[in-house]
């Protein structure tokens, strides 16, 4: 039995923004469906009272100086910007008229 | 020898004494690469300009008598997923095409403390997604030592620059194996250090916990050069470690006397080639003749590391790569209708299919009802992953492994079956999952190109690493070879 079906591809691509076309939903499930299925020998694994490890270091908060510092111009920031107004990134409408 | 065929110290040797200048140098990598470059393709973006400008002023500095770095003056390759002020940083992907950050990593800030020349921006897999440096949007990198081959990947553009003296010496990012695969691959030495002993300030994120990079150079006394200016504290990463900053030239000590080697079986099991094996051994043996004891060891828990990657990888992935949405950089799709429909056009037409797998894999992963199921599981099994090391570190100085499980395979050979790709890193993924040092230093050449060995070390021992491969180095000769091309 498959672990993914193409009903849940097309459902993950919409939480993740993605358009796919239908010959890359049948391609995604089939491959997301193999990885899954190597990815399900870690069942086999006992981990009653393992902890997880977030992260490798034993770091916890790492606190700084809250000192003022010079920080980006506004027109660096808006160097990139595809379309950019009045000092601002522009983008598409967002509210329905 | 050609002066692009030297390492960083015999070049600083040259430069001191007079007997080349930086621009000199600097020219002679560049020629190096207008007749290279098209069979090889090891870079995004080239800064030839820039390099001579940054050449100059390193002469400059030599004629006042002053002092200057062991890097000072040496052309060198910047992985194009690190930051450089003004200078296009694409990470191999569409949608990133014609982004020029407004400000240098940390790394790269540091090689300018050092007078940086630099060449230009290192081809890859998109957003370091790969073993291959097939799945760059500019096309793929060939292997030097056989240009039908790959030359390892992500970083495969970093280590095929380095092997063929496109570059003196190059910088790379490992999250599982980017780094040292490649170098296998490549037959360069490659360095992944602990991680957060390097600043990631500028490393374009593509697996945070995992993620770090360190250098491409043609032995083991140029990577401890490269370390000792890159490594240390930084205030804008808060994974940095906060140390006393270490010489690691240092460990650059011809003696194994005594050395603990461990070899964990599960790293020489099939799947591993013969040719990969033998050549491993015999590196093992030679370390065993100059007075290491060797003994087999066991890391039952070795077959979980790939799985675990691929759940915590693709998971950070899916929420690092949330941020392209075509607003503030970056490719941005002409045909949307609203902000919705821009995000989907802009990140379906701008990411290749290997980013969308893995976009689609995490998301899948951290999506409601699985958590527990994937990422928490996998940060259970990678806490029995990093005790397991802890405890073979309590035994051992160091672990002895192929660094790739094959020599270098055919361009195409694995592009339409993800997971047999995925395989290609399962010799290094482990030390990544623990977060520990490793090197690949070259231990074998074949008719299909070069074989590494990886050594690996407790968090923080990359003084023991770096002694044993130059140990290993100085009883050598394979660090001398250099692609006929």
């Amino acid at each position: 039995m498959s672990i993914i079906t193409k009903k849940d591809v097309e459902h993950v691509a919409l939480l993740a923004r993605l358009e796919i076309d239908e010959e890359q939903k049948e391609t995604f499930t089939q491959q997301l469906d193999n990885i899954l299925e190597h990815i399900s020998m870690l069942n086999k694994v006992n981990t009653d009272d393992v902890p997880p490890t977030y992260h490798v270091l034993p770091q916890k908060n790492i606190w700084r100086e809250d000192g003022v510092r010079p920080s980006l111009d506004r027109e660096d920031a808006l160097a990139n910007a595809p379309e950019q107004e009045n000092g601002c990134f522009k983008v598409r409408k967002v509210i329905e008229s | 020898m050609k002066l692009y065929d030297l390492t960083i110290h015999e070049l600083h040797d040259k430069l001191v004494k007079k007997e080349v200048s930086s621009e000199e140098l600097t020219k002679a990598v560049l020629d190096r690469v207008d007749e290279v470059e098209n069979s090889v393709h090891s870079y995004v973006t080239l800064t030839k300009e820039l390099a001579l400008e940054q050449a100059r002023q390193v002469d400059k500095k030599i004629a006042a008598g002053e002092k200057i770095s062991p890097l000072a003056g040496i052309p060198a390759a910047i992985k194009d997923n690190m930051c450089t002020k003004g200078v296009t940083t694409t990470c191999s992907s569409k949608i990133l095409h014609n982004f020029k950050p407004p400000y240098d990593a940390t790394v790269v800030n540091k090689l300018n403390g050092n007078d940086l020349v630099m060449v230009g921006k290192a081809n890859m897999d998109e957003f370091a997604m790969g073993s291959s440096t097939e799945t760059s949007y500019f096309g793929p990198t060939r292997n030097p030592w056989n240009l039908k081959a790959v030359p390892g990947g992500s970083s495969g553009g970093a280590s095929a620059a380095v092997s063929c003296g496109e570059a003196i010496y190059s910088l790379g990012s490992d999250t599982g194996g980017s780094i040292r695969q490649p170098a296998a691959f490549c037959g360069v030495v490659g360095l992944k250090p602990t991680y957060g002993l390097v600043s990631r300030f500028g490393l374009v994120a593509f697996a945070s916990s995992l993620d770090q990079i360190g250098p491409f150079t043609k032995d083991v006394t140029d990577n401890a050069l490269v370390m000792n200016a890159i490594a240390g504290h930084d205030n804008l990463d808060s994974t940095s470690i906060n140390l006393q900053p270490e010489d690691y030239t240092k460990s650059l000590v011809n003696d194994v006397k005594g050395l603990k080697i461990g070899i964990p079986k599960e790293y020489f099991i099939e799947g591993i080639e013969p040719e990969v094996r033998e050549n491993v051994m015999k590196g093992i043996r030679l370390l065993e003749s100059l007075g290491a004891h060797c003994e087999e060891t066991s890391l039952p828990h070795t077959e979980h590391a790939l799985p675990v990657y691929y759940i915590i990888a693709p998971c950070e992935a899916s929420s690092n790569l949330a941020r392209y949405d075509g607003v503030r950089y970056g490719f941005s799709t002409e045909e949307a209708e609203d902000l919705i429909d821009s995000y989907k056009k802009s990140r379906s037409q701008g990411f290749g299919a290997e980013v969308k797998r893995r976009i689609m894999l995490g998301t899948y992963a951290l999506s409601s009802g699985y958590y527990d199921a994937y990422y928490l599981k996998a940060q259970k099994v990678r806490t029995l992953i990093k005790n397991e090391f802890e405890e073979a570190f309590k035994k051992y100085d160091v672990l002895i492994t192929p660094t790739a499980p094959t020599v270098p395979f055919e361009i195409g050979a694995k592009t339409e079956d993800p997971l047999a790709m995925y395989m290609s890193d399962i010799c290094t993924i482990p030390i990544n999952i623990a977060g520990i040092p490793a090197i690949s230093i070259p231990c074998g050449h074949t008719s299909t190109g070069p074989i590494g060995m990886q050594i690996i070390g407790k968090s923080l021992a990359e003084s023991t690493i770096l002694r044993a491969a130059y140990t290993f180095e100085q009883n050598t000769d394979f660090h001398k070879k250099r692609p006929n091309l």
